[in-house]
């Protein structure tokens, strides 16, 4: 029940501060306090460590707050973060991304990354690492003291060009649900740009198995 | 180092190079000694004598050629040519890090098999689609030994879990008779090692969906396919953490034993009689557990278990730093 909550509070954090050039995962759970609130809900205290897939050395501390709602399981649950040191900075790296996705001639099309084999071609992986962070969002809203989702694989994802700044991403990705084990398709638009982080601007689950 | 071919004319040549053969602090290395004027004269010569071993051929007019430069380029380009090809070789053997088909497998298993005399291939059963459930049996020799019990692939997409199986196969075959522990296991007691528990599913996620799990039979009244076969044990059947539903991915079955999969280990292991371990291997995330999962009493031996999941924790890490939660499944998963 705590790993889940501690699932939920890292997945939005990814999403808060995640870009293709970062994303957070969980290092270390320090401290994780359950308190029950009577006819509120369920809430968690966390003390976590964070650090940077992209590079390991560079970690970041976090206290956070998860409360599960009573009864209306279809409200996702509040979480309340502060995060404590600093993050290297990816301006390099997204502004590199970016104009290479601007200049695209044709809008870029791609499906199943990682592939089978667990594969990610070299220049899909910043592309990866947004779907990831993106789905932190979806990880968040979806997600009760009961589930516990996790980004499987992105099934299929097309840009699509824009007259304004944001770089946008229609993505098919693959939810897993550790306790019942489902692979659950879903839809998610994705807007991105260097100086405003990452948004998810319209999501629907899919019917059916993937 | 460089080799000279010394061509002599006659006898008094002959005589000549014999000469410079006993002069031991030249170090020279006659390929071929000199014995007849007919005969070329083969010799090695160290870097520090070559100039002078010239010098004195050149003064007599005994005719020579080199034949190789310098000899230690010559050895290392054989050394790197033996490398690759002995890469080539091995590459076309079995390569345990990537991912294979079932046919693959299986021919892997006979490998083992054939070139082990402590490995045999047994058949537990048939899968739903009538494929083979194939296993391997570590026994070096006694009758009715305790036996440990190891399995993979319950769950088709769980590929890696397919793959260490084989690489743990491999790994404990090669290693009897030179790692201690491993040596000491298998004298006292039998391995059996199911690394493609679920065939059909296995197949099925290299055709259809990579994402399939459960086994591919046809459920009555559904037009779902397949159960759990984690899920279709006869031992707290129908609990907590399992579906009824036919379309669930966590779907427990009609009735336990339903799956052929799962009924042909039970059958066997119960058969069997003497199996004192019993190890699943699934992906992903990290964690070392035991009883029980369908409640959440403590096992009589939970001590041991908590202790022995620890040893095992601790020895994984000691490798390259990979962490295991430790604990029993109720809790821990």
């Amino acid at each position: 029940p705590a790993g889940r909550a501690v699932a939920v509070a890292v997945a939005l954090l990814r999403y808060r501060r995640g870009g293709p050039a970062r994303a957070l995962r969980l290092r270390e759970l320090r401290r994780a306090r359950p308190e029950d609130i009577k006819d509120v809900g369920c809430k968690y205290y966390l003390e976590l460590e964070l650090e940077d897939v992209l590079d390991k050395d560079s970690t970041v501390n976090c206290t956070a707050e998860v409360l599960y709602h009573l009864g209306n399981k279809n409200i996702a649950p509040d979480v309340q973060f502060t995060l404590e040191g600093e993050l290297k900075s990816t301006e390099e790296a997204d502004h590199v991304f970016y104009t290479r996705m601007r200049s695209l001639e044709k809008e870029l099309v791609a499906e199943n990354i990682p592939d089978s084999h667990g594969h990610v071609p070299p220049e899909l992986e910043p592309l990866h690492l947004l779907a990831w962070v993106a789905s932190g969002y979806l990880v968040w809203q979806n997600s009760t003291e009961n589930t516990q989702l996790q980004l499987a694989q992105i099934k299929h994802v097309k840009q699509v060009k824009r007259s304004d700044k944001y770089l946008q991403f229609d993505f098919v990705v693959l939810l897993h649900e550790k306790v019942s084990q489902e692979i659950i398709p879903w839809e998610m638009t994705v807007l991105w740009h260097p100086r405003d982080g990452v948004q998810v601007t319209r999501d629907s689950r899919q019917p059916g198995h993937a | 180092h460089q080799v000279l071919r010394i061509k002599t004319k006659n006898e008094g040549q002959v005589k000549q190079l014999q000469l410079l053969e006993s002069l031991e602090h030249l170090e020279l290395d006659f390929w071929i000694d000199p014995s007849a004027p007919a005969l070329p004269v083969d010799v090695r010569i160290p870097a520090a004598g070559v100039q002078s071993v010239k010098a004195f051929l050149e003064s007599r007019g005994i005719e020579y050629s080199v034949v190789i430069e310098d000899l230690q380029d010559v050895l290392d380009k054989e050394k790197q040519d033996m490398a690759e090809s002995a890469q080539r070789e091995r590459s076309t053997s079995f390569d345990f890090g990537s991912y294979h088909t079932l046919d693959e497998i299986y021919a892997e298993l006979d490998r083992l098999a054939s070139e082990h005399g402590f490995v045999e291939k047994i058949q537990l059963g048939q899968s739903y689609e009538q494929r083979p459930l194939y296993a391997l049996k570590f026994g070096t020799g006694g009758s009715d030994r305790p036996a440990i019990w190891l399995d993979a692939g319950v769950h088709s997409r769980e590929w890696v879990t397919q793959a260490s199986a084989l690489w743990i196969a491999n790994q404990i075959a090669s290693c009897y008779g030179t790692d201690s522990s491993v040596t000491s296991l298998l004298d006292k007691m039998d391995l059996f090692l199911l690394p493609v528990a679920n065939p059909d599913g296995f197949v099925y996620t290299h055709t259809s969906n990579r994402m399939w799990r459960k086994t591919r039979s046809k459920i009555p009244g559904s037009a779902c396919y397949g159960v759990d076969p984690n899920r279709n044990w006869d031992a707290g059947f129908g609990g907590p953490g399992a579906s009824d539903k036919p379309c669930s991915d966590s779907y427990h079955g009609p009735r336990a034993n339903s799956e052929v999969e799962v009924k042909s280990v039970a059958d066997f292991i119960t058969n069997h009689g003497n199996f004192k371990a019993f190890l699943t291997l699934h992906s992903y995330s990290q964690l070392l557990m035991y009883p029980y999962g369908y409640k959440c009493t403590r096992p009589d031996d939970y001590a041991e278990l908590e202790s022995l999941g620890r040893a095992a924790a601790n020895a994984i890490r000691s490798v390259y730093g990979t962490t295991f939660r430790v604990g029993p499944i109720c809790t821990t998963i």
